[in-house]
């Protein structure tokens, strides 16, 4: 039997849903992606987007992807991730928005309501950017946390300048990376 | 109150750290290489993969072993995830399901290390004996 595992899985915050998201862009062969958290508590506002230069989609395609047993995989029948993020978002009562051209990319937009008990807390943002920097040597991205006291943008080209692959790179500079990633957040006191 | 950390850090962090890049770098062209692919979908994601990952990547560097941690999509065995993919220079590519931290230190230590076989193993590559 194998060992069961404690049951505190799922998609429990807004940088589990990025990690996951930002895998469909890798998959549509995207050069860039743009990620952006938006925070307006004075509107009531939590905006998550995604924007990538893939190579998108039908709008017919565009019209099934949130549908759970819509996938364009072979391996299995589902495609959770984006009928996930538009439930989380929608059940603050915010929105989830999916639009794509074909041969130019994909943008998500994701609204949630600020002050909504149900809102995703942001998780370790720190840990998803770093993975993704080092799973993804190929992709540049960009994320830019904004709000009302300033904006923080964490960009992996900026960084490979620096140090090179960041794949090759090792226990001591994640380790910086994700410390700055923290600190500049706390900075403009994003929502943790 | 401290200064934040900034870009100007990383470079000074690089330039102390010069030497052991370059050591890497020329080790990194041999076949001798264990490399470790992580199921990285939204349903190894929902089961904790980032943490894997993480545990992996660090706890592979600490044991100086040299390996190459990577994501991959979706292998088919939502029911088992996290699964990872482990090939070791030498074996055939062996998939691992349900890993979590215990497990992972197991694979590096058992498996990796020792070539001992542990528990958790997906039959995808099985062969049979014959040929």
């Amino acid at each position: 039997m194998p060992r069961r595992k404690e049951n505190d899985n799922g998609m429990k915050n807004i940088a589990l849903h990025i990690l996951d998201l930002v895998q469909n862009s890798a998959r549509a062969e995207a050069r860039l992606v743009k990620i952006s958290i938006t925070e307006d508590a004075g509107k009531d506002s939590y905006l998550l987007s995604i924007e990538d230069d893939g190579k998108g989609m039908e709008e017919e395609v565009v019209q099934k992807a949130t549908d759970p047993f819509y996938t364009s995989r072979t391996t299995r029948k589902v495609g959770l991730g984006l009928p996930l993020i538009q439930q989380n978002a929608e059940r603050t009562g915010g929105s989830f928005k999916l639009s794509s051209e074909s041969g130019k990319g994909t943008k998500l937009v994701a609204n949630f309501i600020f002050h909504h008990p149900d809102r995703l807390p942001l998780g370790e943002m720190e840990d998803v950017l770093v993975l993704l920097a080092v799973g993804l040597p190929l992709v540049r991205l960009t994320y830019t946390h904004t709000t009302p006291l300033g904006s923080y943008c964490f960009d992996t080209e900026v960084i490979r300048e620096i140090i090179g692959d960041i794949q090759d790179s090792n226990l001591e500079v994640r380790k910086f990376l994700r410390e700055m990633i923290v600190e500049n957040l706390k900075e403009i006191k994003a929502e943790v | 109150m401290n200064k934040i950390k900034s870009l100007d850090d990383l470079r000074q962090l690089r330039e102390g750290m010069q030497a052991k890049i370059k050591l890497r770098e020329s080790g990194n062209n041999s076949e001798n290489i264990v490399r470790i692919k992580v199921a990285m979908s939204t349903c190894g994601i929902a089961s904790g993969a980032k943490e894997i990952m993480n545990f992996l990547m660090d706890e592979l560097e600490q044991k100086a072993i040299e390996a190459v941690v990577s994501q991959t999509g979706c292998m088919g065995y939502c029911y088992a995830e996290p699964t990872i993919e482990v090939t070791v220079p030498g074996r055939e590519p062996i998939v691992f399901g349900d890993v979590d931290k215990f497990r992972a230190a197991e694979i590096i230590e058992k498996y990796i290390i020792h070539n001992e076989l542990v528990d958790g193993i997906l039959p995808v590559n099985y062969r049979s004996i014959d040929n």
